[in-house]
């Protein structure tokens, strides 16, 4: 299959910080190739390389068949760029916004108001084409946003961290026009600093940390690499708790995490369904009251804190981080890591 | 791609946002009017231009100053809305796009073009208001009241290319909107515009001599027939009108390139 987007070595430095250092990467035409990494790992530094808007120091990178470097501009006409923060004039109508991009896209005058009308309609602004982009809901900058980067439905598409600051409805909604637009054929790198939206979205995903690739292959992939499953257990009374330990420890392949407060027990596992299944009739045979009980396939957040030594969390706090921060903490010390935690 | 259209492209986009936030165009206005009223009836009685302290001669006199300092201070107008397309995420979109090198820039120095030209129209009508009117003698006509405002309007348009170059150069709207108008001070103050330039201490009236926007000044003086024309060995002095023409020209030229250049290469 041909490549849409190809970059090799790509290096560039701000002062004494390598952004980019020696970043390979590649997207075969029709796929999507989520960048995941935490804030500052050079995602944003990246997509700005291959949309034209930054030199790298080194490195070559070819997209929609043309050089960045050699053919900026060639590149330009064959990409869509959906940025982090929505880039819309907030003092523009939605439809003069799209009429303003068509036209720098150089369509003429009147296909570029088609086409706004067009892409108004498709992304449920309609009612709102002629009202300034400033009155928008945070939802609806981002749809207008992603309108503008789809004025020429452009081979190759860009989104920086599409849904950051969205809330889950808006994110979901973003999601589906997302997965319509690459059932049509687009190419679509897009990056992510949520674990959730790479597994959801992409094709590829390419873990990046400290300017480098660290991990790259399908969803499943990456997590059979920090291995099997695991099933969790919640037991009802807490004075059950070390007897149930006890009686897990023998189905288990490995160590077990308990969370005592909250009477959770983790253990590896390998049977799957039918060993789930022996573990709730023993713990039934012995009255063991239980909560909850299921069993767990590692999560992309499993697998960034193996391949990084580090939860995927922002480092330095940067721009958009309070939402994930929240998610995070929220996340990180529920899920069992397959490791023994004791608390 | 075509310069020409892409630059129409952003000069009318940044217009429709000049109707949309009526209020900074309306700022823009209301203080130069402000400077009118304060220079004539506050400084009017004292200020000596050749050998009279009238206040008529002198409101004359003052009226080119403060059209030419007027259509400098677009420079702050486009250095803040560059810097707030480059914060706001625009600029990126726009250096995405496939359209011609100095157009995002062009069409804002255009836009803001129309703006001083608005604003200066207003001007003169409160300046006519206050008793202000163009010399009498035979020269002064329509055709070189006219180009006096042409050459007014053209310096408003290169000192916008300043403007530009500040606005790619910062990092917030604040720092554009400081950065823009600061050094006008002394460019504006340390001239012919507000005081008879040969009535300062020799090294600063040479300053002021060749101060670039001094040669704006003393051409619409020329051109409008106002009192007040300075006496001066210095070429640009003597040539008002050439010297005003070359400079601001100049200053396109030089600010131009530089701005396109850093467009190009920005990092927002």
């Amino acid at each position: 299959m041909q490549e849409a987007i190809v970059a090799e070595g790509l290096v560039k430095t701000f002062g004494s910080v390598r952004a980019l250092d020696g970043v390979d990467v590649s997207v075969p035409t029709g796929t999507v190739l989520g960048l995941l990494g935490p804030n500052g790992a050079g995602k944003t530094t990246c997509v700005r390389v291959l949309t034209t808007l930054l030199k790298p120091d080194s490195g070559r990178a070819v997209v929609a068949g043309h050089d960045v470097l050699k053919n900026p501009n060639e590149v330009r006409r064959s990409i869509g760029l959906s940025g982090q923060f929505a880039a819309v004039d907030e003092y523009l109508t939605g439809r003069e916004n799209l009429r303003m991009v068509g036209e720098l896209y150089q369509l003429s005058g009147r296909d570029a108001k088609r086409r706004a009308d067009e892409l108004l309609a498709q992304f449920d602004l309609a009612d709102a084409g002629d009202r300034p982009a400033k009155t928008y809901s945070g939802g609806m900058r981002r749809r207008l946003d992603l309108a503008a980067a789809l004025v020429v439905s452009p081979p190759v598409m860009f989104m920086d961290e599409p849904t950051t600051g969205l809330d889950p409805r808006n994110r979901m909604a973003l999601w589906r026009v997302i997965e319509e637009l690459v059932s049509d054929g687009t190419t679509l790198l897009l990056t992510t600093q949520y674990l959730e939206e790479a597994d959801h979205l992409a094709h590829d995903i390419a873990v990046v940390d400290h300017g480098k690739v660290i991990a790259r292959g399908t969803a499943d992939e990456l997590k059979a690499k920090v291995g099997g499953e695991r099933v969790e257990v919640v037991v009802h009374d807490q004075e059950r708790l070390t007897e149930a330990t006890e009686m897990l420890a023998g189905f288990g392949k490995g160590e077990l995490g308990v969370v005592k407060l909250q009477r959770r027990i983790t253990v590896p596992v390998i049977g799957g369904a039918k060993l789930l299944a022996e573990v709730i009739r023993e713990l039934d045979a012995r009255g063991i009251e239980i909560d909850d009980i299921g069993l767990r396939r590692p999560t992309l957040d499993d697998v960034f804190i193996t391949l990084t030594g580090h939860a995927a969390e922002t480092e330095d706090g940067n721009a958009g981080g309070e939402g994930d921060d929240e998610e995070q903490s929220e996340a990180a010390p529920q899920r069992g890591r397959g490791k023994a935690v004791k608390h | 791609m075509s310069m020409v259209a892409d630059s129409w492209v952003i000069a009318r986009r940044n217009l429709i946002r000049m109707t949309r936030i009526p209020e900074m165009v309306l700022f823009g206005i209301i203080q130069p009017v402000m400077f009118v009223v304060l220079f004539t009836y506050v400084f009017g009685g004292s200020m000596k231009i050749g050998d009279t302290t009238d206040p008529d001669v002198y409101k004359d006199f003052l009226m080119p100053g403060i059209f030419a300092q007027t259509v400098t201070f677009a420079t702050a107008g486009s250095a803040a809305g560059i810097a707030d397309d480059a914060q706001k995420g625009l600029m990126d979109r726009f250096r995405s796009l496939p359209m011609a090198r100095g157009a995002v820039l062009t069409g804002r120095t255009v836009a803001d073009l129309v703006q001083t030209a608005l604003t200066l129209i207003i001007l003169a009508a409160v300046a006519l208001m206050v008793g202000w009117r163009t010399g009498t003698a035979e020269s002064t006509n329509a055709a070189r009241i006219l180009a006096g405002f042409g050459l007014l309007l053209l310096l408003g348009y290169a000192f916008t290319w300043i403007g530009a170059l500040i606005g790619l150069s910062v990092r917030t709207p604040e720092a554009a909107t400081s950065g823009g108008i600061i050094w006008l001070f002394p460019v504006t103050f340390i001239s012919n515009a507000f005081v008879d330039s040969s009535q300062m201490t020799p090294w600063v009236r040479h300053i002021a001599d060749w101060n670039p926007f001094s040669a704006t000044v003393q051409a619409a003086r020329v051109l409008f027939g106002s009192p007040g024309v300075v006496q001066s060995d210095a070429w640009p002095m003597q040539h008002p009108v050439w010297a005003s023409l070359l400079w601001s020209v100049l200053i396109v030229a030089l600010f131009r390139t530089l701005a396109v250049r850093k467009y190009r290469s920005a990092v927002s």
